[in-house]
């Protein structure tokens, strides 16, 4: 980890960066042989409130990107879906962008832009929905005093694959809040990354996986704390069932010398539901300053806590019933945080079918 | 009016020096409305009794049998003994984080009812028995025994007991950790439950206090895994003169 490198070359598999991901599953994104879209699938789903736009232009990056697969995006084409909240516009209701029908025979290059102006205050909804080949880079940019909750969901179909970066830049006393819910797709791997520019910044990244058999999903952050008194908090939750599930979690937390009055804690937690799955797990802090309010990591990998089940079943509730309950309590803080109940439940309804699915398996 | 018989029941666990056997042989037989405390010391098998009954997957049967009105209990998977009607409030009840009380209880009396309970009743119900143990209306929407005192962990066993209506209940040292004020007030509750449902108890404990709240019909005296002396209320005034020395020297 530590200060970005740049490497443009096509990855083998063999560098830190991609040594988890399946690359002969990304339908070549990631070394050039996917064959190029000009399909524009995100669209804003109901009319935009006062101070709100949506609109395509060109605009440079927010923020260089080591990513090769970011770099290929940003090579294809300059245009970008701007969503853009104007300074001091406060946004009650979240704002809904979608996916119109995507396709498994060519790739979407897709740059999306996010900006807050200064004290603006949202909640955008991403639903990431449809079998697709989607490769984003979506850049988040933060006014000074903004406040952005950003829940990406992605429901994707069993065959896609989605390769993205999710990139804050926080400038100063700024507010961001993501949660990241995948759930579906044959391969997803996401880059949840975040730079503070200006002092006092809060963040926190929150997110639920649960990868059934086969599924290979991936959630990668990077937290560059490079100016003083900034808040990071990560909390990521994982359960895996079936045979090749497979998840990982990498949590680059980096607090460069300058970055005195830091506050840092980052939270992995996998339920392992059965045999042959596999959840990687890496914390992994750097510290270039004793002058910190905290910082700290856990991860924690186990199965169903059999005390639990237990319990619950000698109130009469039958196993499957039992372990359905678990599943959701375990899920719960951080599906709360999407703030909207009809998401909420159609993701713990998704939940609740991918657990089935597992079925007797688990 | 239902039977828990128990017969010759062996119980033997797996520790790290090999297979432990608890139970060697308990014999008791409790009928509806009656009260049967078991006291003994601590490691006499007591709570042993209690989970194997109960189901809990630790312990390995290795003789004996347990009906409830001729059914076979130990055939039975842990839902299914209490569908049949046993309950076990637990010594240490077991927290379920992100699961609330109100949505346990709800699947719970689903489950035991066959049927989801009518919301507006369930929700008097659920109130009704809450109040009546002096717990406060926030609890319900606290997740399961997560940061829970001893006592607010007994009040929720003890509700749940008074909600979910056994036929049978055993109480596992629902006394311990209790002070006066709340042990008079979860006493309370198993006294309204066995009023309610003519319910038969197996009140499980080290010390006699809680027998001034729930008035034993039998008292067993429980050592090295097996009852050693059974006698009507009397028996536990002797306890509480003597303590267990002389059984536990036997």
């Amino acid at each position: 980890m530590s200060v970005l490198t740049t490497n443009y070359l096509t990855p083998t598999g063999r560098e830190e960066a991609w040594r988890f991901t399946p690359l002969k599953r990304l339908r070549g994104l990631h070394d050039g042989t996917s064959v190029q879209s000009d399909r524009s699938t995100l669209i804003a789903k109901d009319s935009l409130p006062t101070g709100v736009t949506f609109t395509r232009e060109n605009l440079e990056p927010l923020a260089a990107s080591d990513d090769v697969i970011i770099e290929r995006i940003r090579s294809f084409s300059p245009s970008v879906a701007h969503l853009a909240i104007a300074a001091n516009t406060e946004v009650s209701e979240p704002i809904f962008l979608g996916r119109t029908a995507g396709a498994l025979d060519t790739a979407e290059f897709s740059r999306v832009r996010i900006s807050l102006g200064t004290h603006a205050v949202a909640t955008v909804i991403v639903e990431n929905t449809t079998d697709t080949i989607l490769a984003e880079d979506l850049e988040i940019a933060l006014a000074p005093g903004s406040n952005l909750k950003l829940v990406t969901l992605q429901e994707f179909e069993s065959k896609s694959v989605y390769t993205a970066r999710h990139h804050a830049v926080v400038d100063k006393d700024a507010t961001f809040k993501s949660v990241t819910v995948t759930v579906g797709g044959d391969v997803v791997r996401i880059l949840p990354t975040v730079e503070f520019i200006a002092p006092g910044g809060s963040v926190d990244l929150l997110g639920v996986y649960f990868a059934t058999a086969g599924q290979f999903f991936e959630h990668r952050m990077h937290v560059d704390h490079a100016v003083p008194h900034a808040k990071s908090n990560v909390n990521f939750k994982g359960a895996l069932a079936g045979q090749g599930a497979h998840t990982v979690w990498i949590g680059d937390v980096l607090i460069r010398a300058a970055a005195e009055g830091t506050d840092t804690y980052e939270l992995n937690r996998n339920l392992l539901l059965s045999d042959g799955a596999r959840a990687d797990s890496v914390p992994n802090l750097e510290i270039e300053t004793g002058e910190i309010i905290g910082a700290g990591h856990a991860s924690t990998t186990g199965r169903f806590d059999d005390e639990q089940l237990f319990y619950l079943m000698s109130r009469g509730i039958a196993m499957s019933d039992a372990r359905r309950l678990v599943v959701r309590g375990f899920f719960n803080e951080i599906v709360l945080e999407i703030g909207n109940e009809t998401v909420q439940n159609r993701i713990m309804d998704r939940i609740d079918n991918e657990l089935e699915k597992a079925g007797n398996n688990v | 009016m239902s039977t828990l018989e128990i017969r010759g029941l062996q119980v033997s666990v797996n520790t790290d020096n090999g297979v432990v056997e608890i139970l060697k042989g308990v014999d008791l037989t409790i009928k509806s409305g009656e009260t049967h405390a078991i006291m003994g010391p601590n490691g006499s098998g007591k709570s042993t009794l209690a989970y194997s009954i109960a189901g809990h997957p630790k312990y390995t049967i290795t003789g004996g049998s347990v009906t409830l009105d001729g059914a076979d209990v130990l055939d039975m998977t842990v839902d299914e003994r209490a569908k049949a009607g046993l309950f076990l409030a637990m010594q240490y009840p077991v927290e379920v984080p992100g699961v609330s009380v109100s949505n346990f209880l709800r699947t719970a009396a689903t489950a035991l009812r066959g049927e989801a309970p009518k919301l507006r009743t369930w929700v008097g119900e659920v109130k009704g028995a809450m109040e009546a143990l002096n717990m406060d209306p926030s609890f319900a929407a606290r997740n399961v025994n997560e940061g829970f005192s001893g006592g607010e962990k007994k009040r929720h066993e003890i509700m749940q007991l008074e909600l979910l209506k056994p036929k049978m209940a055993i109480l596992d040292e629902t006394d311990s950790g209790l002070d006066v004020d709340a042990l008079r007030i979860v006493s309370e509750g198993v006294n309204r439950a066995k009023a309610a449902n003519n319910l038969g108890v197996i009140l499980i404990t080290h010390y006699t206090r809680i027998l001034q709240y729930i008035k034993p019909d039998f008292v067993h005296v429980f050592a090295n895994g097996r009852i050693v002396e059974q006698g009507g209320p009397e028996l536990a005034d002797k306890l509480e003169a003597n303590g267990y020395a002389d059984y536990v020297s036997k």
